[in-house]
């Protein structure tokens, strides 16, 4: 296999093997998968193979909605881990994203062209410099960023909820009052094409980001010496390369996209602000959404897509019986499976070369 | 006395390059046997096959006459074969022993029986008189030494046949010798050897026969003692090869890089560079030979920005560059060939093309408001590729790490001297490259040296300096033993002075200053 069709063909397998696992379980619980590959269908399509109402674009709508953040999440992961970074501060951005949209959607009053944007605005900056604090402590002190992002996280949790519940006056102690129309995504246009679906404008957002992540990683001179920095920090050093700089950029830009899943998040799905008694899971969800994508845009917008797909199809898998939690597992799997894809080629390397094809040995070096 | 390797007609091939074809080699037992080729020849991918790593496409293998199935390298080892690879593989916090028998600990019940293994490790070096203290940790001897102790594995599980990788490449001009005894030593008590490498010079001291391999074929298996050194080379490369640099004499100029009572402290946090002044010139060499370890990385690291300085001065044309960024060094005119083309020099992870452009990414015509150009980085490496004979089997698409060390170390010249700094640092240009690509790196050295560069060449392979330069500098422990023409410079003397035992009157007064330092 060429390096360009194993990034292609190895996370597929993953993801063939994490849904046959899933399929073995729910055999083994006494139900069918095919209940399980038919909620899955009608969460991305809307088509109901059987039921009475053939076609509900709702279900399109909820996935879009359920891919949104973690595409987002995503990107941010995989932005840090360019630079050989590894962010578990994904969840805590969001949160610190949230809050400052919630602030500026409630304290903020201007026309919609301008309040929207300055809502999406400081949630960009307020994920931004959560993320710029573990960089800052790594670039300065080499503290690891790992452990500072595990923290901030937990931080982040009880700032939001402390700030909701104290100072923004909850209507009954866990959310805000509702934000006013011009600070919202909200769409009657994309709800009434969806049968009333939480689909809103947050995509466009979203869809910016992924070419933007896409054009820096890859066709800029900063994303040049990103890369750099995460393949060789030394060798990055020698040339001249700022490495400390990159590095509080890099999660400072990490911390921008999941600041940017909050406000979305809070301005889209829901129109208020809210106390959380734990994170969510949307930070940990863009780390198997990026390690599936492979870190590249392409990859995360369709691994974010298939796991955004999973969570829509858990209400319409537990109505038929099934536990939600399968769905889990195939995630799970299917990270486990990625995590493995070395032990995966070698099985494909020995299947194919005993049908003896030399330009499919795999790459390796040559003395 | 029979074949005890045989491998017969073996291919292998890689995308874009046949690695092996058609390739035999036979072994006899209790010899020495060289495996001879440039880098890229394929020696090492046939040693791969032999040891497990990689199968071969065609071919056979025979071990004692009968055919083996090698899959992976367990199976290499219970075949009792052995190998000691360039790059040690130790856990640097344990001692010796407990690298020796990592993966193998004998149990005293749930216990490792600690005692017994260095026993055991103990006897196996001295019948082979190696010499080693099975309890030292490996952090602490010297690569000699740990190079010793991967012997020691291989022996330590019974390996009738080792596989010597480029066993001298890491190694001073002693510990050479003493391994060149260890293995006339092994051979005798049985074993059987093949030592891959490019230096004829070992060849010539130590192997029985020899195979030369180049570009993936066999040119030919020669008996060592019947075979001039030449005649070899010239297997190896295709051509003759000229060993001996061509150079005119060197026309010095106004002093471009000069160090003034430079100190800089090591890893260990003592001082490894000790008052060090020197200055270098335009048009000439300098070279700057003394054993590893005592204080080239750290001077050179200093020079060029990487690692900070105590105290003392450097200046490039007369300014004071002591205190700038690696950036800051590289704009004002000061180049850099580093030791360590794998951490420093080369992003391996990145193709031939973004490689060639590290220094420059962000300017024209590589760049045009932030944005990359993907076909002025193409061209620009299409033209190193073309101008310093860089062999890469995709061209500019090729993954650095697919390259040959010597190809790779080109690219990095190519890069390099296209900088056309001032003021060269050349660190360790030709370790572990074969004898073409040498050859071709000591022509670009005085090439620039020719076109009025200051060139700091530091080096330990005293031949190389005695060569390459115009003026030679010894260091030991950090200071300048003595300064002395090359031109006449004796061999013992240069020796003697890098192991600190003799010093060059002419320099008196810089030595004075740190004086009693033994």
């Amino acid at each position: 296999m060429t390096k360009r069709s194993e990034k292609i063909v190895l996370p597929l397998i993953s993801v063939f093997l994490g849904f046959f696992i899933g399929s073995i379980i729910i055999i083994a619980t006494g139900r069918s998968p095919a209940v399980m590959f038919t909620a899955m269908i009608r969460g991305i399509s809307g088509l109901d193979i059987k039921g009475e109402l053939p076609f509900n674009p709702r279900y399109i709508g909820e996935f879009v909605v359920q891919s949104m953040p973690i595409i987002l999440t995503g990107l941010s992961f995989a932005f840090a881990a360019r630079t050989g970074l590894f962010s578990i501060g994904a969840e805590g951005q969001l949160m610190a994203g949230s809050l400052a949209a919630t602030a500026v959607a409630l304290l903020v009053h201007a026309p919609k062209f301008i309040h929207l944007p300055l809502v999406l605005l400081a949630g960009i900056v307020a994920g931004a410099l959560w993320g710029a604090i573990p960089g800052l402590l790594k670039a300065k002190y080499n503290v690891s960023e790992v452990v500072v992002t595990i923290m901030l996280n937990y931080v982040a949790l009880h700032l939001n909820n402390y700030t909701i519940l104290n100072i923004f006056g909850s209507v009954d102690r866990v959310k805000t009052a509702e934000f006013s129309e011009t600070a919202l995504l909200h769409s009657p246009f994309l709800e009434s094409i969806t049968r009333n679906s939480r689909l809103n404008w947050g995509f466009i957002p979203v869809i910016i980001a992924l070419v933007i992540y896409s054009l820096v990683i890859n066709k800029t001179t900063f994303g040049y010496s990103l890369r750099a920095v995460g393949f060789n920090k030394e060798a990055a050093r020698y040339a001249g390369m700022k490495v400390n700089r990159n590095t509080v950029l890099s999660l400072t830009i990490a911390g921008a996209f999941a600041g940017l899943a909050g406000a979305i998040i809070t301005t889209g799905t829901f129109n208020f602000g809210r106390a959380m008694s734990a994170a969510e899971g949307y930070g940990f969800d863009g780390i198997a959404v990026a390690l599936v994508g492979g870190n590249e845009a392409i990859g995360i917008l369709f691994s974010g897509m298939l796991f955004g797909m999973l969570k829509a199809a858990q209400p319409l898998m537990q109505s038929q019986g099934i536990p939600r939690e399968i769905t889990g597992i195939i995630q799970a799997s299917i990270v486990l499976f990625v995590a493995m894809q070395f032990g995966i080629k070698m099985v494909i390397d020995k299947l194919k070369g005993h049908k003896a094809k030399p330009e499919s040995v795999g790459e390796g070096a040559a003395t | 006395m029979g074949f005890v390797i045989e491998m017969l007609g073996i291919t292998k091939d890689f995308p874009g390059i046949r690695a092996n074809d058609d390739v035999t080699l036979q072994v006899e037992e209790r010899s020495i046997h060289a495996l001879l080729g440039e880098n890229g020849a394929g020696k090492s991918t046939l040693m791969s096959i032999l040891f497990g790593l990689y199968l071969p496409d065609s071919g056979s293998i025979r071990i004692r006459g009968k055919e083996v199935h090698i899959t992976d390298p367990n199976a290499a080892t219970a075949l009792g074969i052995g190998m000691v690879h360039q790059h040690f593989k130790l856990v640097h916090n344990f001692t010796v022993t407990e690298n020796i028998i990592l993966g193998q600990e004998p149990a005293k019940g749930p216990l490792i029986d600690i005692r017994k293994a260095e026993m055991k490790v103990e006897n196996i070096s001295r019948l082979y008189g190696l010499a080693v203290d099975p309890r030292a940790k490996i952090e602490d001897i010297s690569v000699g030494m740990q190079q010793r102790v991967e012997i020691l594995k291989m022996l330590y599980r019974d390996a009738e046949i080792l596989i010597f990788d480029e066993p001298t490449a890491v190694l001073t001009p002693q510990e050479i010798r003493e391994l060149i005894q260890i293995m006339r030593r092994l051979t005798a008590e049985g074993k059987t050897i093949i030592l891959i490498t490019h230096k004829l010079k070992e060849i010539k001291e130590v192997a029985d026969v020899c195979t030369v391999l180049r570009r993936g074929k066999c040119i030919g298996t020669v008996n060592v003692a019947d075979t001039s050194e030449e005649r070899m080379a010239e297997m190896m490369v295709g051509r003759e090869v000229n060993f001996h640099v061509e150079k005119g004499p060197a026309k010095p100029g106004e002093v471009l890089l000069r160090i003034e009572n430079l100190n800089v402290k090591n890893q260990k946090g003592v001082l490894g560079v000790k008052n060090f002044s020197l200055e270098v010139r335009a048009g000439e060499v300098l070279g700057l030979c003394g054993i590893d370890g005592n204080g080239q990385t750290e001077l050179v690291h200093a020079i060029t920005g990487l690692d900070r300085v105590e105290s003392g001065r450097i200046l490039l044309r007369d300014r004071d560059i002591t205190n700038l960024s690696i950036k800051e060094r590289s704009d004002l005119g000061l180049g850099h060939i580093p030791e360590d083309r794998h951490r420093h020099g080369l992003i391996l992870d990145f193709n031939l093309d973004e490689n060639l452009i590290v220094h420059n990414y962000y300017k024209k015509p590589y760049a045009h408001f932030g944005f990359m150009d993907k076909k002025a980085i193409r061209r620009n490496a299409e033209r190193l590729i073309r101008e310093f004979d860089v062999r890469s089997g995709e061209g500019p698409a090729t993954p650095t790490r697919s390259m040959s060390g010597g190809n790779q170390q080109k690219a990095i010249v190519a890069r390099e001297v296209d900088l056309s700094s001032d003021v060269f640092v050349i660190a360790q240009p030709t370790r572990g490259l074969d004898v073409g690509a040498i050859e071709y790196i000591h022509k670009r050295i005085i090439a620039e040296r020719d076109k009025g560069k200051a060139i700091l060449l530091v080096s330990l392979e005293l031949d190389e300096i005695m060569d390459v330069s115009d003026r030679i500098a010894v260091i030991h422990g950090g200071e300048i033993v003595g300064i002395v023409e090359a031109q006449g410079a004796d061999e013992n003397e240069l020796g003697l002075m890098m192991s600190g035992s003799l010093r060059k009157t002419a320099k008196r007064k810089e030595t004075a200053a740190t004086g009693g330092r033994q």
